[in-house]
């Protein structure tokens, strides 16, 4: 038994290389989403703020499936462009979605910086943009780093879906392998369940050790 | 190219539209196995025996730090196959158990953070006025520890309304899959993926904004508990 799980094992390792791309891709691409969102939406233009408001709620209001899907099927039919590969879909159906999500993270963030340090910054005569990256940034940063650590996870087990766009990750080739053998079909889930979670341990790792750094909290 | 057609908007609507049933049943069935599961989770790990505590822990941070749609596929088509405990499940069953089991390892984590938010005063209290387990329990504990997790659960369970379309990756007749197939036959996707998703805002949206009323009623409540025990100090 020991030998066919490595056999698997090594076997999966070809569909390694698109999930960890996808998943690092489209983390960075959240992240950027989740600041680009998270700071409009604390913008005094109430244009941006209502934009982002619509961008956030719908997101966060439809599933990460369903938003896949209709990137992959409806997006070149009702625009007639073509997102160039199956690869992309994914990074910006994942990016949309979790960046989505996480802008809440760096919206409630900011908002929880204490109110001095602002009245502090403008007393010091910072620009509204010093403000934000010397004063406030930097404190509500240290705020989002447990939730963020979550997040991380939450997108690496939402890249397991690429595999229904046709994309070849862990979980396709888990899929080919259980279909040629299928006695072995509950041995070979497991060690697909098993890469996903070593690729996971050191996101458990780094969030429980954002947990620690935020504990230490902001100066209020 | 195809474009937006309303046309078949409402031709397809009437149709998805009769998979809602399923998909909230499946919705409610896996968050009521989440509910009593996460509970089950509570106390396997508060046994005396630290060692299988920390082994429990593990196997739940595995069954939560994994993707759900892989855990859907063992239980649907590899289930069958284990040696000696294996049967198989109907779509929908094996959907229930994959969905229900993966929140109840998050359930069981708003289950400790409830009970960890009753001051230690209130458990001094209760032992010191000679309750009974049962009563320091359900006359002390639980009243404190449910209400501020009621926010947190009401989030979980849009959180899970959100991923039961997975189900429709195993045949799962919800509305996802009423979509999917009507794409296939009628080779419009966008209009019947599009009504898939309004379905889902305006199903979780109401939901999403009861719950933060419900979260802000619950801080105001919370506040006020402070300041009153503040005063009597």
């Amino acid at each position: 038994m020991f030998e066919t799980g490595w056999n698997i094992l090594n076997y999966l390792t070809q569909g390694l290389g698109t999930t960890l791309s996808i998943f690092l891709t489209a983390t960075a691409f959240s992240f950027l989403m989740a600041f680009i969102a998270g700071l409009s939406r604390l913008s005094g233009n109430i244009l941006i703020r209502g934009v982002t408001a619509v961008y956030v709620e719908v997101f966060r209001g439809t599933s990460l499936i369903v938003q896949l899907f209709w990137l992959y099927y409806a997006v070149p039919m009702l625009f007639n462009i073509n997102l160039g590969s199956n690869w992309w879909v994914g990074v910006i159906a994942i990016a949309l979605n979790y960046g989505a999500y996480m802008s809440e993270v760096v919206r409630t963030s900011v908002l929880s910086v204490d109110k001095g340090q602002t009245e502090a910054s403008i007393a010091l005569n910072l620009t509204r943009y010093q403000r934000m990256k010397e004063v406030i940034l930097p404190q509500a940063f240290r705020l989002m780093l447990p939730e963020f650590g979550n997040y991380s996870i939450q997108i690496l087990k939402g890249t397991a879906l690429v595999s229904l766009i046709g994309l070849t990750d862990i979980l396709y080739f888990g899929d080919i392998y259980r279909s040629t053998n299928l006695s072995e079909g509950p041995l070979a889930y497991l060690m697909v369940l098993i890469m996903y979670f070593i690729i996971a341990l050191p996101l458990i790792w780094l969030s429980k050790k954002g947990e620690k750094i935020a504990r230490r909290g902001v100066a209020s | 190219m195809t474009y937006w057609s309303w046309e078949t908007f409402f031709d397809a609507f009437p149709i998805i539209i009769t998979g809602i049933n399923v998909t909230l049943g499946l919705t409610v069935v896996s968050f009521l196995l989440a509910l009593a599961a996460g509970f089950i989770w509570l106390l396997l790990e508060s046994t005396p025996f630290k060692a299988f505590n920390f082994i429990i822990y593990w196997i739940r941070e595995f069954i939560r730090s994994t993707p759900p749609i892989v855990q859907i596929f063992f239980l649907y088509f590899a289930w069958p196959m284990v040696p000696y405990i294996g049967m198989s499940f109907t779509p929908f069953v094996a959907a229930m158990l994959a969905l229900g089991i993966h929140f109840s390892t998050y359930i069981s984590e708003v289950y400790r953070s409830g009970i960890e938010s009753v001051d230690k005063g209130q458990w001094e209290a209760a032992t010191a006025l000679n309750f009974s387990v049962k009563d320091k329990w359900f006359s002390i504990v639980l009243p404190q520890a449910i209400p501020p997790t009621i926010p947190m659960l009401g989030n979980y369970l849009i959180i899970l309304f959100k991923e039961v379309p997975l189900a429709a990756t195993i045949g799962v007749v919800g509305i996802l899959s009423i979509a999917r197939s009507y794409g296939a036959q009628t080779w419009s996707y966008l209009e019947p993926l599009t009504i898939v998703a309004i379905l889902f805002l305006i199903l979780s949206y109401p939901s999403a904004l009861l719950v933060r009323a419900l979260e802000k009623k619950m801080n105001r409540q919370f506040d006020k508990k402070n300041t009153k025990v503040k005063v009597t100090e």
